[in-house]
């Protein structure tokens, strides 16, 4: 099972604050942890993600700072601001209100509309 | 380490995949160095897992996507970077690169403030811009030009040599303008000030040609440089313009009139300065901006094209002969400039290995009609000077035209080569750069040798 690129495009802010406000991190690191979280069905490419770690930047919600690691090179680790929480928080409303209507529609009315149940096994 | 095998080759696969990578302008040093770390990783975790670290490698890259992609999406964040990269101190990227556009505004700021100055110094000596037309004409040039020819000297490194012939021939032109005694409102007057410029600007050219004298490349560059220097120059202008309609403006609304401060102070020190500054400009921007005059070259060439056809037609359809008055003469020596640099930049332009198009063909018509009417007006102008006699005036106009026209008529010729395939691009550019010394001979000429010939009238 692919997720679709809107969806994708969708959820991308929320994932990476999400993911910075567990602590900081780097690019690399970053793409692994959504690897593990969706199983490997979010397909992240590095396109993406590091525009979007840029447009964070400029709107204040992450900022950044280069590290050296293993002798003379370096890497640019993300940290979540105050204003980036604030985002993740007001995002994460926003979610859980569309994820609380999907569930109410998909569980909550099974039994008056059987014919149109959902596999959640999925294709994949 | 990534390494397994041939750490040296893997280091030498980075950095050839950071070549390609800093090429883009869509992305900037850091962010290639982010990206480069990612691949890294990427690799790391694959030689881990069993990979060779040259599989790894195409692996990881494979999965980063093509640059094209990559870059593409950096440009949807950051579309200003495809738009001014034209930074003006700071913000570089690298430390070496940032040293050296500091110094060179330093060198610039220098240079423009000289200028400014030395166009005010006369005044200490009691002359004035208004009065003493006749000292500030001929001498506008050796105020502004030596500043600019410093500032390129310095930034191509120009050996003592030719910095003592710079000079000389400044010096020489200090002479010319002010030993003769031309009186204000003579034609000689006139002259000495439009060709001093352009014999000056020339050994500005020697400047811009420091490291390499005698290759036609730099004389090209030196020819792009005219065109651009020519075009900033005329928006810095047109900005000035703007300032100067504020200025009075709101001062006037006070009750000040800053009349004597613009035009003593804010004109003629902004116009000398702007001399380098523009310089500096083309010189800064050399590589990030495209270069404006060829696109205007584009734009015109088809217009000139089809006015001159269009005048050629009208002529042979009145059959009524040109009236070569003393401004007609001018002004067709100005149409042969115009059609000159039309040729000169779009050859500044042009790809040296394009095989010929249809711009070339547009080109060739172009020149042809040009040569036409100028035959034209030669042969008019010629009855009319053995007939009444010459003036300094006349004779200058003459001897522009015939060098214009010589130089046209085999431009023409290689055009035409070129079209038929006959001739190569570089014989072209050869004979454009190898003419330019010509015009300066000609302004020395006009500057040092009239006045006495035609008894300073």
């Amino acid at each position: 099972m692919r997720v679709t690129k809107d969806l994708v495009a969708a959820s991308a802010t929320p994932m990476v604050l999400g993911i910075l406000a567990e602590g900081d991190s780097y690019g690399y690191a970053i793409l692994r942890r959504i690897n593990e979280l969706s199983g490997g069905e979010l397909d992240w490419t590095e396109g993406l993600l590091y525009p979007l770690l840029h447009r964070l930047e400029r709107l204040g919600y992450v900022e950044s700072s280069w590290q050296s690691v293993a002798g003379e090179r370096r890497r640019k680790y993300y940290r979540i601001t105050n204003s980036g929480l604030a985002e993740l928080a007001e995002q994460r409303r926003q979610w859980d209100t569309v994820v609380d209507a999907l569930k109410e529609i998909w569980l909550g009315s099974r039994d008056s509309r059987p014919l149109i149940a959902i596999p959640l096994g999925g294709r994949a | 380490m990534t390494a397994l095998g041939g750490p040296d080759e893997l280091e030498a696969q980075f950095a050839q995949w950071r070549h390609y990578a800093q090429r883009r302008p869509e992305l900037q040093q850091s962010d290639a160095e982010e990206l480069e770390d990612h691949l890294r990783r990427s690799v790391d975790e694959l030689v881990a897992a069993g990979l060779h670290a040259d599989e790894a490698f195409l692996v990881a890259v494979k999965r980063m996507g093509s640059l094209d992609d990559l870059s593409r999406e950096f440009a949807r964040e950051h579309s200003e970077r495809l738009w001014k990269q034209l930074v003006l101190t700071g913000e570089a990227d690298s430390s070496v690169a940032d040293t050296r556009s500091r110094r060179d505004l330093l060198a610039m700021v220098v240079c423009a403030a000289g200028a400014a100055v030395s166009i005010k110094v006369p005044e200490l000596f009691g002359l004035d811009f208004e009065d003493d037309a006749a000292f500030y004409a001929p001498n506008v040039g050796l105020f502004t030009l030596p500043w600019l020819a410093a500032f390129l000297a310095w930034r191509r490194h120009a050996t003592k040599a030719l910095i003592g012939v710079v000079l000389a021939l400044f010096a020489l032109g200090a002479v010319a303008a002010n030993a003769y005694p031309l009186t204000d409102g003579s034609q000689s007057l006139a002259l000495t000030s439009i060709h001093l410029l352009i014999a000056l600007w020339f050994v500005v050219g020697l400047a811009y040609v420091a490291d390499d004298l005698r290759a036609p490349r730099r004389r090209m560059d030196f020819i792009r440089f005219t065109g651009e220097w020519f075009v900033y120059y005329v928006l810095i202008a047109l900005g000035g313009g703007v300032l100067t309609a504020f200025t009075f403006g709101t001062f006037e609304a006070i009750g000040i009139s800053p009349e004597t401060f613009v035009s003593q102070w804010l004109l003629p020190c902004g116009a000398a300065a702007a001399v380098v500054v523009a310089a500096w400009l083309v010189e800064a921007k050399q590589s990030v901006v495209e270069n404006i005059a060829p696109v205007l070259t584009r734009l015109f060439t088809p217009l000139f094209t089809a006015v001159l056809l269009a005048f050629l037609v009208a002529l042979g359809v009145t059959s009524a002969g040109i009236d070569v008055e003393r401004e007609a003469l001018i002004l067709f020596d100005l149409l042969l400039v115009v059609v000159l640099g039309l040729l000169l930049y779009s050859i500044s332009a042009r790809d040296p290995l394009a095989p010929p198009g249809l711009f070339d063909k547009l080109q060739l018509a172009l020149v042809v009609s040009a040569l036409a009417i100028d035959v034209l007006v030669l042969l008019e102008i010629t009855g009319r000077i053995t007939e009444y006699g010459t003036t300094p005036n006349k004779a200058a106009a003459l001897g522009e035209n015939v060098i214009l026209l010589v130089n046209l008529a085999w431009s023409a010729w290689l055009v035409l080569g070129l079209v038929r395939r006959r001739t190569r691009f570089e014989a072209l550019e050869r004979w454009q750069t190898g003419y330019l010394p010509v015009y300066a001979a000609w302004a020395w000429i006009v500057v040092l040798i009239f006045p006495p010939l035609f008894n300073y009238l």
